[in-house]
C-alpha cells in the first residue's frame, strides 16, 4: 500500500507571531503539525501491516527540513517539498492547487492529512485536494481500516462516529483518536540523514502558469492586533474546601455568572 | 446590488437544524443588511422541511433541497454538488457563503472553494461589512483569534467572492419579526463527485449541551486522578448548567472521551466560565480555552502555569475541593 501523508511544518505552539509584513513569520522553530504526526503514525502503522511505503508531502519554505526530517525519522520512506519563493503568503485555495498537482506526479492508493492546524489553518485544503483530484473524500477518522480495493473508516460525528466506505484511492484526514505518534529511534534518526527529500518548484509541478501564490492570494490580513492582557488573577492558598468552595462561589457571583 | 449571500444550514442527527446554523443566519443577515445583500438560507437534508422552517425564522428566504442520497452517503460531496448546482442555476452566482465552522462545514468550504473558485476564512469569531481599503473590494471583514486568542485579526477577501466559516458561540441568534417563506427546490446534476457510502451510523454520545456551546464547562486534568474523579466534575458541569471539558492528559488517560478533549487537537472553546480542576495548563491546553471570559483553576501545584492566566487560582486539593464546591452550590440552589 503506497500512502502519501500531507504533512505540515508549523511554528511550535505557542511560539507563533505575525512579521512586520502581517504573514506568519515562519522563521521560528518549527515542528510536524499536531494532528499531521497522528495521521503519520497511522500511515506507518498500516504499512507495516500490509507492506508499502510512506511518502511525505509539504509545502514549505525551502529552509525549513527539520520537522520533515523528524517525519522520516519516525518512518516514512521519502519526502517531497514543494517551496517556491512565490508560495510566501498563499491562501488555502492556492495551497490546495499546489498539493493536488503534487500529487498528481506521485502514485499512491491512499492520502492522509490531518484534521487542521494548529498555525490558523482551518482544515479546508484536504477536502479541496480530494475535490481536485476526484478522489472519495473520507474525513475526521478515528480509524482506518483497508480492505480489498477500498478504505474503511470511521468518522466521529456530533452523536457517535458513522461507518464510511469508499474505493481507494482515497483521502482521509485524520485526528488524535488514530494513536499516539512513535518517537524516532536513535536507528531512525540516522537512517533518515541518507532519506531523500525531494524538492519540487511550481514550474517542476506544472503550475508555473498558474495563478497560485502570494500574488493571488484569495484573502488578506488587514489588520493585527495583541488582545488586552487579562490581568493578573487572584490567589487563594491552601484555603480548607469549604473556604476553598466559598470562593469560587463568590467569585462566580461577583463574576455575575450565578 | 451584488451577489448574494449564502447560508447552508447544518442538520443534527434527529434532522433539526444547529444553533450554530440560526447564528450563522443572523450574522450573514446583518452583513446583508450593511452591504445591501440579499441573504438566502440553503438546507440540503434527506427530509429538510423541519430544518428549513427553523432556519427561515431567521432569513426571510430558505430554499430546502430534498437529497434523499445523503441517508447513505457522506454529507459533504452531496451538499456541495447541491449547491454548485444551485450556483449555476441562480441568476447571479453567489457572492459569499457563511458557514458554520464544524467539521461538516468545513469539508463543504474545501470542496466549494475549488469547485466555484473563491477563498475560504476559517473560524470567524465576528463579521462586519466594511468600505473598499487597503486594496481590498467592499465586503466582509472577518475577525478571527489565532493562535489561542494570541493575536486578534481582521481579514478580507481580494476579490467580491468568499466563504467565511464561523465559530459557535460568537453571534447570539436574532429570529426576524416575521419569519421567511420556505421554497422546496430541485437541483440538476452539474458536478457528480465521488461516493462515500455510509455504512452505518452509530449513537453513543449522552445528552447535555455541547462543550462548543455550552456557557459553562467544567474541565478535568491529569490531576483528576482517573475516570471516577469525572463523576464529580459531571454533577458540578449538572449544577451549573453546562458542559464537562477535559485536557488531552485525562483523554489519553481513556478516563473521558475525545469528543470533551479542549486545546491544540481538541476543540477551542469559549464559555463564559472556564472552571479546571487539575489541569496545568500547558500550552496545548491553553490554546483551547484562553479566550473564556473568566477562568479559574484548581490545582495544588502552586506553580502550574494555568496560574499565570487563571482568574482565579485556587491552590488545593481538588478531591476535597469538588463535593464541597458541588455542596456550596446545592446549598445556593435551596
Amino acid at each position: 500500500m503506497r500512502i502519501v501523508v500531507l504533512v505540515k511544518p508549523v511554528p511550535d505552539p505557542g511560539e507563533e507571531r505575525l512579521g512586520d509584513d502581517g504573514r506568519l513569520d515562519r522563521s521560528v522553530s518549527a515542528v510536524i503539525n499536531g494532528n499531521d504526526e497522528y495521521v503519520l503514525e497511522a500511515a506507518l502503522k498500516l504499512v507495516e501491516a500490509h507492506g508499502g511505503e510512506v511518502t511525505l508531502l509539504s509545502m514549505a519554505p525551502a529552509g525549513i527540513t527539520d520537522p520533515i526530517r523528524k517525519a522520516l525519522a519516525m518512518g516514512a520512506t521519502r519526502a517531497v517539498l514543494v517551496t517556491d519563493p512565490a508560495l510566501a503568503g498563499a491562501c488555502s485555495w492556492s495551497t490546495t492547487q499546489v498539493l493536488a498537482a503534487a500529487l498528481r506526479t506521485l502514485e499512491y492508493d491512499l492520502v492522509l492529512a490531518g484534521a487542521d492546524t494548529s498555525d490558523g489553518g482551518g482544515g479546508v485544503v484536504a477536502a479541496g485536494v480530494a475535490t481536485l483530484l476526484g478522489l472519495p473524500y473520507l474525513s475526521h477518522a478515528r480509524r482506518i481500516e483497508p480492505f480489498d480495493g477500498g478504505v474503511r473508516v470511521e468518522r466521529l460525528s456530533a452523536a457517535g462516529h458513522d461507518v464510511l466506505e469508499a474505493t481507494l484511492p482515497a483521502v482521509v484526514v485524520g485526528t488524535q483518536l488514530l494513536g499516539e505518534p512513535r518517537y524516532p529511534s536513535l536507528r531512525g534518526i540516522m537512517g533518515a540523514r541518507s532519506k531523500e527529500i525531494a524538492v519540487r518548484t511550481l514550474a517542476e509541478i506544472g503550475l508555473a502558469d498558474r495563478p497560485v501564490g502570494g500574488a493571488h492570494a484569495t484573502t488578506a490580513l488587514l489588520a493585527a492586533r495583541r488582545p488586552a492582557p487579562r490581568g493578573s488573577g487572584r490567589v487563594v492558598r491552601d484555603p480548607d474546601p469549604v473556604a476553598a468552595a466559598s470562593a469560587i462561589v463568590d467569585f462566580l457571583v461577583e463574576r455575575r455568572a450565578l | 446590488m451584488g451577489g448574494e449571500i449564502w447560508v447552508v444550514g447544518e442538520v443534527d442527527a434527529a434532522g433539526a437544524l444547529t444553533k450554530l446554523s440560526g447564528e450563522a443566519a443572523t450574522a450573514a443577515r446583518a452583513l446583508g443588511e450593511a452591504g445591501g445583500r440579499e441573504v438566502t438560507g440553503i438546507v440540503v437534508a434527506p427530509e429538510p422541511d423541519g430544518a428549513a422552517a427553523s432556519l427561515a425564522a431567521f432569513l426571510p428566504t430558505v430554499l430546502a433541497v430534498r437529497a434523499p442520497e445523503m441517508a447513505r452517503r457522506a454529507a459533504a460531496a452531496v451538499v456541495a454538488a447541491r449547491i454548485v448546482a444551485l450556483a449555476a442555476a441562480a441568476q447571479e452566482r453567489p457572492a459569499y457563503f457563511v458557514l458554520s465552522a464544524t467539521p461538516d462545514g468545513r469539508d463543504l468550504a474545501g470542496m466549494l472553494s475549488v469547485l466555484l473558485e473563491i477563498g475560504v476564512i476559517v473560524n470567524a469569531t465576528g463579521l462586519t461589512w466594511d468600505a473598499a481599503a487597503d486594496g481590498v473590494p467592499a465586503g466582509p471583514r472577518v475577525e478571527m483569534q489565532p493562535f489561542g486568542g494570541r493575536v486578534l485579526t481582521s481579514s478580507g477577501f481580494t476579490g467580491e467572492r468568499g466563504i467565511i466559516l464561523l465559530r459557535p458561540n460568537m453571534v447570539t441568534a436574532e429570529p426576524l419579526a416575521v419569519p421567511g417563506s420556505v421554497e422546496e427546490c430541485t437541483t440538476g446534476e452539474v458536478v457528480d463527485l465521488p461516493l462515500v457510502r455510509v455504512i452505518e451510523r452509530v449513537v453513543t454520545e449522552s445528552p447535555g449541551p455541547s462543550i462548543e456551546e455550552a456557557r459553562v464547562i467544567v474541565a478535568g486534568g491529569r490531576g483528576v486522578g482517573g475516570p471516577d474523579g469525572f463523576a464529580g466534575l459531571r454533577e458540578l458541569a449538572g449544577l451549573l448548567g453546562g458542559a464537562v471539558g477535559a485536557s488531552r492528559a485525562a483523554v489519553d488517560a481513556g478516563w473521558i472521551d475525545y469528543a470533551t478533549q479542549i486545546g491544540q487537537t481538541g476543540k477551542t472553546v469559549k464559555p463564559a466560565v472556564y472552571l479546571a480542576f487539575g489541569v496545568s495548563g500547558a500550552i496545548q491546553h491553553k490554546v483551547g480555552m484562553q479566550t473564556a471570559e473568566t477562568i479559574i483553576a484548581v490545582d495544588r501545584d502552586p506553580d502550574a502555569p494555568i496560574g499565570e492566566f487563571a482568574d482565579l487560582f485556587v491552590v488545593a486539593d481538588l478531591a476535597a475541593v469538588v463535593p464541597a464546591l458541588a455542596a456550596a452550590l446545592r446549598a445556593r440552589a435551596g
